[in-house]
């Protein structure tokens, strides 16, 4: 399990943060946390067209607007 | 999560078509050739009818730019995306909107208007469009290695809200005193009498249409930046060929139309040495490319409470003002004198912000 924090990021980063991600690694479970819309379907989009399954889960308890995209294959 | 058609790449196609078909009825109606909505123009005659410059033929009081930020912040707060947030290098975003449109006024034209000059016939925009493929690839290399400029954070209401009133701003001056026939000045603002600041389409046309693209584009996040830089970093389609759907959709309608002429010479607001379309779309390509979007992404942005994209605009209109002042800008019989310092130095200072921003520690 890896926490990949892109919060107060936004695109092109946590595309290409995830994107190294998957490269060293693209079987482990990972979690991907964004705080915009654009980040959020940027990175569900990409993740899911190499293969994961994409939950999105809202976590403002982490600050606003926070969603926590759990990466699983 | 909410459904959002328009994040997908149909929505995004979409979008573009719509964006490119809306271009062409803003020129039908008044605006300048090839020059439908053009946010670096645009944002230049904002700046003259504020008079931050005084280049006599670009003055005008865009309603489109005003348009394309409320229409984002009516999307953005309607769907719960309004987010004030800002804090990610301010200064350096300010820098850098100085310098894309003081190197858009080189070429005469932002991103979006590269792609009208295109569909108009406008040979030259080939130079310009390498040119500013050329400046988003050195982003993309700056951008693998680690570049950044910064997480933002969340700011006061406030804080997410004042480059929406100062659009607010805007137009309470334009209504307060409205263009008077023949005249190049109404009160405090300026008004060119002719020129491209004089060629306009009618206000509410203007402010309606934009603030419909203001909508659409906040929606589907379309950049014309973020196409070329998603694609060379990603491999990723998805909002090049919303650029791909206003390109085709303008020349579409500018073919229907008569509005296609293809050519080099007596292009309109257009100069053709072409070195320095090329150049000028070099460094504000990377300049674009290093402050995270197209000119239109910024405003939209900046809609949607991004006080750093606030910032970055408020430096486009600094820069402009500077660029007429300075004489950088290019006009329709060639480059400004000092257009060839301005685009260097300007590459120079990307370059120095950009290695400057190198974070990777792995």
């Amino acid at each position: 399990m890896r926490t990949i924090d892109c919060r107060g990021l936004s695109c092109p980063q946590p595309l290409l943060m995830f994107t190294e991600a998957h490269k060293k690694d693209s079987e482990t479970p990972m979690d991907v946390l964004v705080d915009n819309p654009a980040s959020m379907e940027n990175v569900s989009r990409a993740a899911r067209k190499k293969g994961w399954k994409v939950e999105a889960v809202s976590c403002e308890d982490m600050g606003s607007g926070v969603v926590r995209l759990e990466l699983r294959k | 999560m909410r459904n959002n058609f328009l994040a997908t790449t149909p929505g995004v196609i979409a979008v573009g078509m719509v964006i490119g078909v809306l271009a062409i009825f803003l020129q039908k109606m008044g605006n300048p050739g090839n020059m439908g909505i053009c946010v670096a123009c645009f944002e230049r005659d904002l700046a003259g009818g504020l008079g931050l410059h005084r280049a006599a033929i670009v003055q005008y009081l865009r309603p489109e730019i005003v348009g394309l930020v409320l229409g984002s912040l009516a999307a953005a707060a309607a769907t719960g995306e309004f987010r004030p947030r800002g804090g990610s290098s301010p200064m350096i975003r300010f820098v850098l909107g100085v310098i894309a449109a003081m190197g858009a006024l080189v070429f005469l034209g932002c991103p979006w208007r590269a792609i009208l000059r295109l569909a108009g016939g406008d040979a030259n925009a080939i130079f310009g469009i390498a040119g500013l493929g050329t400046g988003i690839f050195i982003g993309t290399l700056f951008f693998r290695k680690g570049y950044s400029l910064g997480a933002s954070q969340r700011q006061s209401a406030a804080t997410g809200l004042v480059f929406p009133l100062i659009m607010v701003g805007v137009l309470v001056l334009y209504l307060m005193y409205p263009q008077i026939q023949g005249q190049p000045q109404s009160g405090p603002i300026f008004y060119s009498v002719s020129g491209p600041g004089s060629m306009h389409a009618p206000m509410l046309v203007s402010l309606g249409v934009a603030f419909v693209i203001g909508i659409g584009a906040q929606k589907s996040r379309f950049c014309t930046v973020g196409a070329l830089r998603d694609l060379f970093l990603f491999g990723s389609t998805h909002l090049f060929l919303g650029l791909c759907a206003m390109f085709v959709a303008a020349l579409v309608a500018n073919l229907a139309t008569g509005g296609f002429h293809f050519g080099f010479e007596g292009q309109p607001v257009a100069h053709t040495v072409s070195l320095w379309n090329f150049m000028g779309m070099v460094t504000a390509g990377l300049a674009f490319a290093l402050a995270g979007g197209c000119p239109g992404r910024q405003l939209f942005m900046a809609g949607e409470g991004d006080g750093d994209a606030g910032i970055f605009a408020v430096g486009m209109l600094v820069g402009a003002a500077l660029a007429h002042n300075l004489g950088t800008a290019s006009s329709a019989t060639g480059i400004g004198a000092h257009g060839i310092a301005a685009t260097l130095t300007g590459l120079v200072v990307c370059l120095a912000i950009g290695f400057a921003h190198i974070r990777r520690t792995a």
